[in-house]
């Protein structure tokens, strides 16, 4: 055993997680993916510089280019995706939705993700809050949500545009209610995992050098539960997306002028028959968007369990 | 196993309570007024005793004490009256809508069979296909038929039903014209003719749903399966020289089916609520189509009482799951 050999590069545990998650190949694919669809939606505006709301009426229902190949209809490269019957550019509405999109996605999945967090931790950390949390936590689990989140919808709807203007009242509006009807999981995942780790030597010597709870929970608990609440977070994006484009498709959520992705395919179920890649391209959109993100929950499963990582 | 039962059949009432309250507080904050539509002409004190007669004349605890009362005691009457011939309810006030000015379990009993028809019958295909491809998907692990199933499972969850459906039905209705795009619900099934519609008509939503359900179930199936798989029991059985089949589909089969029936008991309510997108795809007037012309009407007695059902059905299934799987697994001890 000499010195030389055993001086190595200090590894954090997160190039091990980053090494496996390397392996999966779906979860790379699906990464890659999102990263692209990302880019798109954010850059997209700055070389597309059609606006989504435009109106061209001259060149109202376009065919896309791939249509416009093969049969004589109209179609035009300067819409290379078609236009809608108003004669607003495909294309840069599919752009502008993304974000709307993408932008509830992150907020409701990090508002749900902090809310499950919160309580889980206190359920597990402090024994006198933990049957009261998880009664409350099995109630709301019994609760029918999507009724629940159209009834929301609709109730607070018009009070939150007249405080926040129209785009932003809806926004916090359906963050916030599907930030409060998705954290049960986490929670109960958290907690349970709280749990075990409390009671762990480490912990007890952290405790006995007379570490304060809110230092115990930073320093020590939330850093090792970090795991399954990433695995949890993908779960959470997936979910908020759909939902989103759920209640746009039923015709409670962003107003008309407003696309979202869920919101571009509800308008145009009208009309499939004639015009589907108004129905398709969205729906794709959100698919693949949804698809990647769940590769990436499942790669990162894998990764970030310690019994597969070693091998 | 009674006592658990009863036990848990007990605090069930409290939880159906509160979330009764719940549902009928979030409904009070309604800003709609169902009177909102009437003419302006109308005197503001006949205004006064239409809402009387819609019963919004009380403050909110009478008026959720009567719904609870009408919920629990006059509606169970009339079916014992309708089903007996008995004359219990003499007549008393049941939950009538605001839109149809009809009782609303009358509407609800009509919209049911259309939804248990797809929707309970998309959930049995979905088990159906799911239990065989979690099977052979763990028992040949990491093989051509798993990584498809895999695949096929991450796209069938990934997908929102919204999407699969419309594009069945650009597909298979616009394009090829084998099923219609629209479930028709006046059609009666007399003759071979109207069945083979039936068929038709439902074949598309059915599926949609099947697969949504497939995709979640067959997961399951799979990591049970593969869970029990790398058991002793397993390496005993083979050892005493048992066949594979005997060994796979009795020994191992029977144990994993334990957590599955607990989730396939569990994901029953959520279809009705998964329904909801569905019904609206493809045109059912089913029950979740009822609920989403409710919330749009500010119909709000038909909301509370359609969303309460919901309710009832989740902490329904959850305690029948928690039953199935003592029942199931001798281990489990509630007592």
């Amino acid at each position: 055993m000499t010195d030389t050999t055993s001086v190595q590069r200090v590894r954090s545990q997160w190039w091990d997680v980053w090494d496996q998650f390397k392996t999966h190949k779906g979860a790379m694919i699906g990464l890659a993916f999102l990263i692209f669809i990302t880019l798109f939606v954010l850059l997209g505006p700055y070389i597309w510089r059609i606006d989504a709301t435009a109106l061209d009426i001259r060149n109202k229902d376009l065919r896309p280019f791939y249509v416009g190949f093969f049969s004589d209809v109209k179609w035009s490269w300067s819409h290379p995706l078609g236009t809608d019957n108003l004669g607003r550019d495909i294309l840069a509405n599919l752009i502008q939705g993304g974000q709307i999109s993408l932008a509830v996605g992150w907020t409701a999945m990090v508002i749900s993700l902090v809310l499950g967090t919160f309580i889980g931790v206190l359920a597990g950390y402090f024994r006198a809050l933990d049957g009261l949390l998880m009664r409350f936590t099995d109630l709301v689990l019994a609760l029918p949500l999507l009724p629940l989140l159209l009834v929301m919808m609709l109730l607070f709807r018009d009070p939150l545009r007249a405080a926040f203007g129209p785009e932003t009242g809806i926004f916090i509006l359906i963050v916030t209610g599907i930030g409060i009807t998705s954290w049960m999981h986490t929670a109960r995942i958290v907690r349970g995992d709280v749990l075990a780790i409390k009671e762990r030597e480490f912990v007890l010597a952290a405790r006995s050098i007379g570490t304060p709870s809110r230092r115990m929970i930073t320093r020590h608990l939330l850093p090792n539960v970090m795991s399954p609440i990433m695995v949890s977070a993908t779960l959470g994006l997936a979910s908020a997306i759909i939902t989103e484009s759920a209640l746009s498709f039923l015709g409670l959520g962003f107003p008309s002028d407003f696309p979202t992705w869920g919101k571009i395919l509800f308008d145009s179920v009208a009309r499939m028959a004639v015009f589907p890649e108004r129905v398709i391209w969205p729906g794709l959109c959100i698919s693949l968007t949804v698809l990647s993100v769940n590769y990436i929950g499942d790669g990162l499963r894998d990764a970030l369990d310690p019994r597969i990582r070693g091998l | 196993m009674l006592t658990f039962t009863i036990r848990r059949l007990l605090l069930s009432i409290p939880t159906l309570l509160f979330i009764a309250l719940v549902i009928f507080l979030l409904l009070e904050l309604a800003p709609g007024d169902p009177m909102a539509e009437m003419p302006l002409t109308i005197p503001p004190e006949v205004k006064e005793k239409m809402r009387e007669a819609l019963g919004l004349g009380q403050p909110w605890y009478v008026r959720f004490y009567l719904w609870l009362y009408q919920f629990f005691i006059v509606e169970p009457q009339y079916w014992i009256d309708a089903l007996f011939g008995t004359d219990f309810a003499q007549g008393a006030q049941r939950i009538i809508s605001f839109q149809s000015r009809s009782p609303v379990f009358d509407t609800i009993g009509e919209r049911l069979p259309q939804t248990l028809w797809v929707v309970g019958m998309s959930y049995v295909v979905g088990v159906i296909l799911a239990i065989p491809i979690g099977i052979i998907s763990a028992y040949r692990q990491y093989s051509i038929f798993d990584q498809i199933g895999t695949l096929i499972s991450m796209i069938g969850f990934s997908v929102p039903t919204f999407f699969t459906g419309v594009l069945l039905i650009v597909i298979f209705s616009v394009h090829l014209g084998w099923f219609p795009s629209i479930y028709d619900t006046t059609l009666e099934v007399t003759d071979w003719t109207s069945f083979k519609m039936q068929l038709r008509q439902m074949a598309m939503p059915v599926f949609v749903l099947a697969l949504y359900n497939a995709a979640q179930i067959s997961r399951y199936m799979r990591a049970s399966m593969l869970d029990n798989l790398g058991q002793d029991y397993v390496r005993t059985a083979r050892a005493k020289g048992m066949t594979e089949k005997v060994v796979v589909l009795k020994h191992v089969l029977r144990n994993s089916m334990i957590p599955v029936v607990t989730v396939i008991a569990l994901g029953v309510p959520q279809v009705f609520g998964g329904a909801i997108i569905t019904e609206q795809v493809f045109k059912v007037n089913g029950l979740g189509q009822l609920l989403i012309v409710a919330i749009h009407g500010n119909d709000i007695p038909m909301v509370m009482t359609l969303t309460f059902i919901f309710a009832i059905l989740i902490v329904l299934f959850n305690l029948i799951a928690d039953i199935l799987y003592g029942v199931l697994d001798p281990r489990i001890r509630y007592d």
